[in-house]
């Protein structure tokens, strides 16, 4: 009963609080999120005092966890929310496209490209990659730790403070809520609360692998520790700044020109390598040998790869400064170290791949190993094109082109959403206790949408990017610049037509996952010819009679 | 170091130019070399297969 108390008054005292400032607001976008704030705590409250077992409480019976089970409430939630999120994302994404193609379909304010491009990046970032990697880090640490979730309140807290996170970071963006700085778009307030929730996100987590029963923790868990500590020591750093009213949206960092810049893209790298790169090679590390019933083809490679990742990446963020103010050793340092980032990720492809050797008929058979090797493929792909990227001459022909558009696209479609996608078809029949997937025949629906929608936005975002680069450069014999910028948009329309267009085919892939997953969830299962079966002729199984003379 | 303007830049420059990489390059060879010890295979092979030993955990 004291606890029941206890937080349904802290819920209490948080929604006096979030009222009493959106009350006091010094501006209309803050008095909204602080609305958005007291609703969560209502919410909070109102779910802490229906949910609580009165009779257990009068009769004096303490109810304990039951430890014989894993807690996989959190991510069965995760596992949904990382489907929701993904919609959300890939139809922002979607709609942007078609933006740029058709600038009429910038609805002022609220909907134009500028404030709609962040809740798309944010949206398949931190929405949809970020349930993907809460929701498969409580799988993965229970079953390599052989132990139920330690603090199962805080982790369903982590959950639902993190859902908030996204909401006041989504809702922020439209009505012009920005801190400009790209993926660390939310403004102080938000960035507080993801510091608190991030923290109790570490306590979980930790905790669990410190009451683990198996003695040796399993390197998927390195990956997951690394990209939740990383994470939090970026978003802090990035995110020191003086707000101008504790009542108000507005605030102002504390790092100011080239040395903002650098933090900004120190962060900004480090989110790509420590969110999108470590976090999701915790996924590869586990669930690919887990679907395709063979160890890791080494775990000493393994081993290598992950303090590789760990010593390189965090130098490499400088070359997103090339040409600029930052003093000229400072974008070498960063060139020589992505470039030399492309051996430990090219180990860690080759690891990932080279754990189906002798079961390579998998690829033909099972879909979700197909999925998962195109995602080591792509992450092979964007971790060569990177490195070649950040070398300085080409990077003076791709940088602020659309070939960077290309390249993070090919990483975040091709490796983090396969991956990602291939553990939402491993996980839903296991968490949901069905015998199998509803259908793996959508699932290779689905695998050729989304590569045929990758290939489709890869090589024209290419095309378009050396195009804009070379019309960029290109100098007449007077000497002045042959092209303006509104002449190379135009000469980019085709390109950014079919972009939209796989973009559309990488939606479909995905709508196509929902069905599947639904329908698995609920318990249906499709009647389907299985995707192998071995020649087999009834008609010509018999002997052969002697032809007669 | 002198006590000018650049004193913090030129201490983080000194300590970056020096034994800090030093160290750090250290410590990256010592944990890379580490697995490879002898005796590590086998527990190698057994933190690999390690995650096979539930072979129903999925309830």
């Amino acid at each position: 009963m004291v606890s029941v108390v206890t937080r349904a008054g802290v819920w209490l005292v948080l929604l006096i609080l979030a009222v009493t400032a959106a009350a006091l607001a010094a501006d209309g976008n803050f008095a909204i999120h602080m609305s958005i704030f007291a609703i969560a705590a209502f919410l909070a409250l109102w779910a802490t005092v229906r949910g609580a077992d009165y009779d257990a409480i009068a009769r004096g019976i303490l109810r304990m966890p039951d430890n014989s089970r894993y807690d996989d409430d959190p991510v069965r939630w995760a596992t949904i929310a990382t489907v929701f999120w993904g919609m959300a994302g890939f139809a922002a994404g979607l709609f942007i496209a078609l933006q740029l193609a058709f600038p009429a379909l910038n609805f002022e304010p609220y909907l134009n490209f500028g404030r709609l491009r962040p809740l798309h990046t944010s949206a398949v970032i931190f929405a949809f990659g970020g349930n993907a990697l809460i929701g498969t880090s409580f799988y993965v640490v229970q079953r390599t730790c052989r132990a139920r979730l330690a603090l199962p309140g805080l982790a369903r807290f982590v959950f639902w403070g993190y859902q908030l996170f996204i909401v006041l970071a989504a809702t922020g963006y439209l009505i012009g809520n920005s801190q400009g700085k790209e993926y660390a778009e939310p403004e102080w307030y938000v960035d507080w609360w993801l510091t608190i929730v991030w923290v109790c996100y570490l306590l979980v987590f930790g905790a669990t692998i410190i009451k683990r029963s198996e003695p040796h923790i399993y390197v998927a868990n390195w990956f997951y520790l690394a990209f939740i500590l990383t994470v939090a020591m970026l978003h802090v750093v990035n995110n020191l700044d003086v707000p101008v009213s504790l009542l108000g949206s507005k605030s102002y960092p504390l790092f100011g020109g080239v040395q903002g810049a650098l933090v900004q893209w120190w962060y900004g790298h480090n989110a790509v390598g420590f969110f999108l790169t470590a976090g999701f090679l915790a996924m590869m590390y586990y669930f690919v040998p887990k679907q395709a019933e063979r160890p890791i083809y080494s775990y000493r490679l393994s081993i290598i790869h992950f303090w590789a990742l760990i010593f390189l990446y965090i130098w490499a963020g400088p070359h997103h400064l090339h040409y600029t103010a930052l003093p000229d050793w400072a974008q070498t340092l960063g060139m020589v170290f992505s470039v030399m980032l492309w051996m430990p990720s090219w180990g860690g492809m080759i690891n990932g791949l080279m754990t189906l050797n002798g079961a390579w008929d998998k690829v033909r058979t099972d879909p979700i190993i197909r999925m998962m090797v195109m995602a080591l493929a792509f992450y092979g792909m964007s971790t060569f094109e990177g490195p070649m990227m950040s070398i300085k001459s080409v990077n003076s022909l791709s940088h602020y082109t659309d070939w960077t558009i290309g390249h993070v696209h090919s990483g975040a479609l091709g490796w983090n959403g396969m991956i990602t996608f291939s553990c939402i078809y491993y996980l839903v029949p296991r968490l949901w206790s069905r015998t199998r997937l509803y259908s793996l025949r959508m699932v290779n629906w689905h695998f050729w949408l989304a590569t045929i929608g990758i290939v489709f936005y890869a090589a024209s975002m290419w095309v378009a990017g050396i195009t804009q680069g070379l019309m960029w450069r290109e100098y007449g014999p007077d000497g002045y610049l042959v092209n303006s910028f509104a002449d190379t948009v135009a000469a980019l329309h085709p390109m950014f037509l079919l972009r939209a267009f796989g973009g559309l085919l990488y939606l479909a892939g995905a709508v196509i996952m929902v069905v599947n997953v639904w329908a698995t969830i609920i318990g249906k299962l499709r009647e389907e010819a299985p995707m192998r079966d071995a020649a087999f002729d009834p008609a010509a199984d018999k002997p052969i009679l002697a032809a007669a003379e | 170091m002198s006590g000018s303007d650049h004193s913090t830049y030129e201490l983080l420059r000194q300590l970056a130019d020096s034994w800090v990489l030093m160290g750090m390059a250290a410590i990256f060879l010592v944990l890379v070399v580490w697995p490879f010890l002898p005796g590590m295979k086998r527990k190698s092979d057994a933190a690999a297969t390690m995650i096979f030993k539930d072979e129903n955990d999925g309830q």
